[in-house]
């Protein structure tokens, strides 16, 4: 392996660990939970994103092959990070926060964790 | 015939590609498994996507994709350096409401997935008949220009793509 392959390798390894590290803290210092998800929602997208990054590069030097696992893994990441951290807001807001704390919203319904959908979107 | 047989073209090649992809070996064997899947699970999923929309502009996702992959590395800067270097008191978290033009199901969920993963905000819920999305910011002393980036940013675009 050459020493650009190490390089390369080496820095986005710290790239990663950096960022996961601050969104780790992120989850400790932050005041609220609605404030935490910010933490582990974001820094550590790139923080584990930096470590699929090395393992490309790694085996792509190390045998010539280009392996899609990793790209599968973050396509994976992507798709069940917002989710998770929707279902956490959620369950903040039913347990925790009352509905006149929050902005009225425009419509003509409430937001969904405290109202009701209209009846013909259920049948849809 | 054929849209009983491949009710969801797009989800088949989807699945065959994420097959040979996680066992990460071309074979026949594999593309004839791969193709099993492809077929057999819109099939039983079917019922699921009552109407579905469909993706009309397949460039512009693509466009889409690498401006929200761009947004992200922005975003995990910019909340790393919140939590690094702002005292608890200048954080202004706040709500912020942003009323939807989109209407399909895929739409928003592709729109309340993208708020989440983008510069300090998670989307939180929506309103009971979907016309309205309610996002927490981690910091902003701007609501307007937070619900006007994520319109003419984000919502501009899906609605291209998806109608």
């Amino acid at each position: 392996m050459g020493i650009v392959m190490d390089i390369v390798i080496s820095a986005a390894l710290v790239v990663s660990g950096i960022f996961g590290l601050v969104g780790s803290y992120g989850l400790v210092r932050l005041k609220d939970s609605l404030q935490r998800l910010h933490g582990p929602t974001k820094a550590t997208t790139l923080g584990v994103g930096g470590a699929l990054i090395a393992s490309m590069t790694y085996f792509f030097a190390k045998t010539g092959q280009f392996t899609i696992q990793e790209l599968l893994i973050t396509l994976f990441l992507f798709l069940t990070a917002p989710i998770t951290a929707n279902f956490i807001a959620k369950t903040y807001l039913a347990r925790n926060v009352r509905e006149d704390e929050l902005p009225r919203s425009p419509a003509d319904y409430g937001w969904a964790v405290y109202d009701d959908p209209p009846r013909q979107r259920m049948d849809e | 015939m054929s849209t009983r047989l491949i009710p969801h073209p797009l989800l088949s090649l989807t699945l065959v590609l994420v097959w040979l992809g996680l066992v990460n070996t071309f074979t026949l064997g594999n593309l004839l498994l791969g193709l099993l899947f492809g077929l057999v699970i819109p099939m039983l999923t079917a019922p699921y996507w009552p109407n579905r929309s469909r993706i009309g502009r397949p460039l512009k996702a693509a466009e889409y994709v690498l401006v929200v992959l761009g947004d992200i590395v922005v975003a995990n800067i910019q909340v790393a350096m919140i939590i690094l270097f702002k005292p608890d008191r200048d954080i202004h978290s706040q709500w912020v409401t942003v009323p939807l033009e989109l209407t399909s199901a895929e739409a928003i969920t592709v729109l309340a997935g993208t708020i989440t993963m983008t510069p300090g905000t998670v989307s939180s819920t929506l309103s009971a008949d979907a016309s309205c999305i309610l996002v927490h910011c981690l910091h902003t002393d701007d609501p307007d220009a937070v619900r006007d980036q994520i319109k003419s940013r984000y919502e501009r675009r899906l609605m291209e793509i998806f109608q």
